[in-house]
């Protein structure tokens, strides 16, 4: 390919010159944009003085935390210093009461054997001896002598302190052995109890084993069928709350539903008059757009918290919050929808002598009525989100009890069940509101399609 | 001209038929949806007055007895509550303690209180929306139907959008409180987690409707991938991009004063234990506060979105 000679050059440059001599602010504007931008970083990163908040925060929780989200753990403690060892386990263990489980086990001399993950991961102990064995290694604790003694190496995966050895076996579990005691700790995937818990008389049943009972079974509370039985202590099982988790949820969506239709219902006939081209008055235009600004100004919160505080906690004040701030962002796009509609209509049913109102209601509905729906549709989805969040100030819902339940932050499997829960009511609303939308957006196309048809 | 009346005939007898028909079928379905909806009104509105702790019209009468706690003694006391003046009806009580908040920058220079906290929530909105369009950018290429580089990479950068889009920010910011600590480093993760899945939805929804002419052009002159997106693609997204960054500012803004709320640091904190405890004259002082910035950012916002898109930036959603 030939160069371009300077003629060339020049020439093409004085045929473009939008493109080749821009003013200052085009060509220098994106980078001083984003010098501003770089700018701005750095001073955020001095105003929330990030490098000592990394430096102070705990990074080894996050997965610790997100295994606790999906598996739960059983710490029995062994004495050493009484006449049998035997197992002890918190008392409100999530193996009920009396438990005897096949991975703990008494040998013939008396020693103990704990499976915390099969052979390959285990311990066994006597009143004088501990044996360690994990990651294909077995190490020797003498505990005669008033202190942990490991004979040999000591492994990575072991920390030996001055009264303790820990045993550090991943995901499974730890083993802590001192002089006097040992402590395990053995992890199990999944969610413990998640039917029923340990006070219920179908504890520990298979499925089969319920079935049957439920079908056939004697009563096992006289007076009481089985079925009754069971589905009450599934929705009272004390350690997930079933009962309690599905009234909350219940309680949001109801918030979200409620706070929307009301601020739509509410907002409607104010849209009529807030817009320009349909009420000529220019100062009750003006009145009312600034009343919708100011209805969302005052943000969801502080109405919430308002709410809250004249009824009480609970989904009544959630629906006000909601309620009020819908008001402001419906009767805004409501207002701004009508603004944008097609004239003509509207001209020829008055031109038939029809009166106001039935002028609405056959030139203007018609055509905004997709468009109200839709964008009503899009705040309760977004709604049903928000009433989550403000439920965790106390205006009911399931907010509060993920908030709560986050606080303790030995939870975290109870807050997955709710986040699983409020994802699945998401994806669906999100879904049925998609597909309504769409429907709705075709009849807005085709009417627009017939509109440019007929010009 | 003679006006000739014809009898109608059975065809147009038939056509006049299916239309009633077809109106009265039509109005019945009306009739049973706004009686569905009623209904769902009715019940939803009895369930949610149930489950609440007081009732609604139990309480009605008391709402103004409510707001008369919010009526300050002296209507000063506001301004001195914003700018933190001493108040001369002091007690010494957590009321009027309004000099303890300020924080000395230059010799007796200060800040008020809530203006740093206002500070504080705005900085959370705007570096967490930062956040969101960085990450939200990329994600959108790769997602949008006529740009992705490998239709697996789409589906899975699109499954991942939604479920930061779905995902309950308050789960986010509890669960990076119990790591980096309550405050407001918390609040920016969830929120600008939640920020790059509600970005990355508009973008790409706008990505998919751009005019692919240009596209191919770079294509027929052996451009790659990046290349293509950055000068095909990119200059005829980025007012609608930018539009929409700025209308999540707006709602961001909002979700960082609820953030604040529960624990994330910032204006909502105060907020809530000034309204739980009574305080008057700091609550009138915060609500005015947050009211003016939160206005100001959506007149700001929208003249700048005007100015970039047009009219057409009016589409309220996101």
């Amino acid at each position: 390919m030939a160069a371009l000679t300077a003629d060339q050059i020049q020439s093409i440059e004085e045929r473009f010159p939008q493109v080749f001599q821009r003013p200052f602010h085009k060509r220098f504007g994106p980078l001083m944009l984003l010098g501003g931008i770089f700018l701005y970083l750095l001073y955020a990163l001095w105003f929330f003085n990030l490098p000592q908040v990394m430096r102070e925060s705990h990074w080894e929780r996050l997965p610790l935390f997100l295994t606790q989200w999906i598996s739960y753990d059983v710490q029995p403690i062994f004495r050493l210093d009484e006449t049998r060892i035997t197992a002890k386990y918190p008392r409100f263990s999530v193996l009920g009461p009396n438990p005897d489980p096949d991975w703990v086990k008494t040998n013939a001399d008396g020693s103990v054997t704990v499976l915390i993950d099969g052979a390959a991961k285990s311990v066994t102990f006597s009143k004088t001896q501990a044996t360690i064995t994990a990651n294909g290694e077995t190490v020797a604790v003498v505990l005669g002598t008033g202190k942990p003694l490991i004979s040999g190496p000591v492994p990575g995966w072991i920390t030996a302190h001055e009264d303790e050895v820990v045993a550090d076996m991943g995901f499974a579990g730890e083993a802590r052995v001192a002089v006097d005691r040992v402590r395990i700790r053995k992890r199990f995937l999944g969610w413990a109890n998640f039917v029923f818990d340990t006070r219920s008389p179908f504890f520990g049943k298979s499925a089969s084993e319920v079935a049957s009972l439920i079908v056939s079974g004697p009563e096992l509370k006289p007076g009481t069928s089985n079925l009754a039985l069971a589905g009450d202590n599934i929705w009272n099982n004390a350690q997930w709350q079933h009962g309690d988790v599905w009234t909350k949820l219940l309680q949001t969506i109801v918030m979200a539903f409620l706070g929307t239709m009301l601020g739509g219902i509410v907002a409607f006939p104010l849209a009529f008059f807030a817009a320009r081209n349909i009420t000529p008055s220019r100062l009750v235009n003006q009145v009312l757009k600034r009343f919708f600004d100011f209805m969302r100004s005052i943000d969801m919160l502080i109405w919430a918290l308002f709410f809250t505080r004249a009824f009480g906690p609970g989904p009544l004040a959630g629906s006000a919050a909601i309620f009020f701030t819908e008001i402001g962002t419906l009767g805004k796009t409501y207002s701004e929808a009508l603004e944008n509609i097609d004239d003509k209509p509207r001209e020829g049913i008055t031109s038939t002598g029809a009166n106001g109102l039935l002028v609405q209601r056959y030139g203007v509905l018609p055509e905004v009525v997709p468009v109200f729906i839709s964008q009503t549709l899009y705040q309760w989805e977004s709604n049903t989100r928000g009433a989550t969040i403000i439920g965790a100030v106390g205006a009911g819902g399931i907010g509060l009890k993920l908030w709560e339940a986050m606080r303790t932050n030995s939870n975290w499997a109870n807050v997955f069940y709710m986040v699983l829960l409020i994802l699945a009511v998401v994806f669906i609303f999100d879904n049925i509101s998609n597909f309504l939308r769409r429907r709705l957006s075709q009849t807005i196309h085709d009417y627009n399609r017939i509109q440019t048809e007929q010009g | 001209m003679t006006l000739s009346v014809t009898a109608p005939s059975g065809a147009t007898h038939q056509m006049a038929d299916a239309w009633r028909r077809k109106t009265s079928l039509r109005r019945l379905y009306t009739a049973i949806g706004v009686g569905l909806l009623i209904i769902a009104l009715g019940s939803t509105m009895w369930f949610a007055d149930e489950a609440n702790a007081g009732h609604f019209f139990d309480r009605l009468p008391h709402l103004l007895d409510f707001l008369s706690w919010l009526v300050p003694k002296d209507w000063n006391d506001v301004w001195r509550a914003m700018f933190d003046i001493a108040s001369p009806h002091d007690t010494g009580t957590q009321e009027f303690n309004f000099p303890l908040g300020r924080s000395y920058v230059w010799g007796s220079f200060y800040i008020p209180e809530y203006f740093e906290l206002m500070l504080t929530t705005l900085n959370v909105a705007l570096v967490s929306t930062f956040i969101g369009f960085v990450f939200a950018v990329p994600f959108s290429f790769i997602a949008a139907r006529n740009l992705t580089p490998h239709p697996v990479l789409r589906q899975i950068v699109k499954r991942l959008m939604e479920l930061l889009r779905a995902f309950p920010e308050i789960v986010i910011a509890g669960l990076f409180a119990a790591i980096v600590s309550i405050g407001p480093i918390a609040a920016i993760i969830a929120i600008g987690l939640h920020s790059i899945g509600a970005l990355g939805k508009l973008f790409y929804e706008i990505n998919e409707n751009i005019d692919m002419r240009a596209e191919e052009g770079l294509r027929a002159v052996g451009a790659n991938w990046f290349e293509r997106v950055r000068f095909a693609s990119l200059p005829q997204v980025l007012p609608n991009f930018m539009s929409y960054t700025l209308l999540r500012v707006e709602i961001n803004v909002r979700i960082s004063t609820i953030m604040g709320a529960v624990g994330g640091g910032g204006i909502g904190e105060e907020l809530k234990l000034s309204i739980s405890r009574g305080f008057g004259a700091k609550t009138i002082a915060l609500v005015l506060l947050l009211f003016t910035t939160i206005f100001i950012v959506d007149q700001f916002s929208a003249w700048l979105r005007r100015k970039l898109v047009g009219e057409q930036a009016f589409v309220v959603g996101a």
